[in-house]
């Protein structure tokens, strides 16, 4: 097309620079994840706004003793359990896929990224080692 | 510079021909020359313009009869070449098929504004660089691949299996819809709604062979994944193409690897 010889350096976002394809399922993978991931939530996380926020007396009855009565019980640890996980996992893809959009260079994708695995990680150990270590008796 | 006095149309007072019926609008353009412009400006025009007028023809009054510099792309001017998409009062459309009469105010002036299509680089006024646009089209092989010896007779088709991508043979390749996206806006390696329903166009179509290997592609990480289902590139469509629809059809096919 002659145009494209004239005009002054415009900048080009567009300039496309296609790798082949990796012949990976990955994103694949992550989208249905995000689907399954968002149905188990709304369960999980309504679940727990309801008896957290709702159910008789709401927020004004959560103590100490209220945490370690609920964790005595297996079923809310894996609850909570799963709802950690689900959530950390399915917040972190959603911000790695806007980081994706957002990030120009590559550089500044690499250190988004690495930022977010790495607080996903921290957050992910402390959260699981909280809920199977918590000691009532302290 | 001077319309020729005619005994019909009286002339206006911007130069342009008002025929009988016409009422006065104000067009307001996205105007950039890059021998001159650092960046793009608006600049308005008040013209008359008939109810069923096409924003097409506004563009060529003004262009005819008040600044001869304005650039845009048209051809057939019957919606059919895909030439002339550009954003319309903030949305993708044709301008050969937008008509005055459905953006006239409700009361007082009616002011159209027109601007190039975003996320594709800008060359000029309303028409941008398209290649971008067309590097993706061709990296889903937008063509027959049939493997064996080439039959002797043609090759038959039911219209069942010719229903399956009618709709996706549609496409004037405008880029309305690519540039409607705003994950194309962000992120420009992303091939975009219009690549997909050109790739929905072969996948689906029995006579052809390589439905894998353009599902391979659009598996990638700027394929089919990316997009976030907005519905914008469905609404874009100048020929009522369900874009949204078509890529919801190649996820599913490789989502259950079957076509
Ligand atoms: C209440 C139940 C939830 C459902 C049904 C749900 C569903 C979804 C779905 C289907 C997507 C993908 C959108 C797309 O690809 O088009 C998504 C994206 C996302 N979700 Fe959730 N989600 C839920 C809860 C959460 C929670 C609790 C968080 C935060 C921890 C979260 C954070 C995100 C983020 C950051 C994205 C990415 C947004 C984007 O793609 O622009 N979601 N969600
Ligand atoms: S699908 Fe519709 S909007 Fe997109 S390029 Fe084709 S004709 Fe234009
Ligand atoms: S000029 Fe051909 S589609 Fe509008």
């Amino acid at each position: 097309m002659a145009e494209s010889t004239t005009a002054i350096a415009l900048d080009r976002p567009r300039s496309p620079r296609r790798p082949a394809a990796r012949r990976s399922n990955f994103e694949l993978y992550s989208w249905l994840f995000m689907r399954i991931s968002g149905l188990a939530l709304v369960v999980l996380v309504l679940g727990h706004l309801f008896i957290m926020n709702i159910l008789d007396g709401g927020v004004h009855r959560i103590n100490f003793a209220f945490v370690a009565g609920r964790w005595s019980s297996p079923f809310w640890q894996f609850w909570d359990l799963l709802m950690l996980w689900l959530a950390q996992l399915h917040g972190g893809n959603g911000l790695r896929t806007i980081i994706d959009d957002y990030a120009r260079k590559g550089s500044t994708r690499f250190w988004l990224k690495m930022l977010l695995y790495v607080s996903m990680a921290v957050i992910l150990v402390l959260g699981t080692l909280v809920i199977f270590t918590f000691d009532p008796n302290i | 510079m001077a319309a020729p006095a005619t005994a019909e149309p009286t002339t206006h007072p911007s130069g342009v021909p008002a025929p009988e019926g016409s009422v006065d609008v104000t067009v307001k353009i996205q105007r950039f020359n890059p021998e001159q412009d650092s960046e793009p400006h608006w600049e308005s025009y008040d013209i008359p313009a008939l109810p069923t007028d096409r924003v097409l023809n506004l563009l060529i009054n003004i262009k005819s009869y008040i600044d001869g510099s304005l650039a845009f792309r048209r051809s057939c001017a019957h919606g059919i070449c895909g030439s002339d998409a550009m954003q319309i009062n903030g949305v993708n459309r044709l301008a050969c098929k937008v008509l005055v009469k459905d953006l006239l105010a409700k009361k007082g002036k009616t002011t159209i504004t027109v601007a190039p299509l975003k996320g594709l680089p800008l060359l000029k006024d309303l028409y941008v660089d398209m290649e971008p646009f067309f590097e993706a089209y061709r990296s889903i092989k937008p063509y027959l691949i049939a493997y064996g010896n080439e039959p002797t007779r043609e090759r038959i088709q039911s219209p069942a299996d010719r229903e399956r991508f009618d709709d996706t043979t549609k496409c004037i390749l405008c880029a309305a819809c690519t540039t409607s996206c705003p994950v194309y806006w962000a992120d420009g390696t992303y091939f975009g709604p219009a690549a997909i329903v050109n790739a929905h166009r072969f996948i689906f179509d029995s006579r052809d062979e390589a439905a894998e290997e353009r599902l391979d592609i659009l598996n990638d990480a700027e394929g089919v994944w990316r997009c976030r289902t907005t519905f914008n590139c469905t609404d874009a469509c100048p020929r009522g193409i369900e874009v949204t629809k078509a890529i919801q059809e190649v996820k599913r096919a490789l989502l259950f690897r079957r076509v």
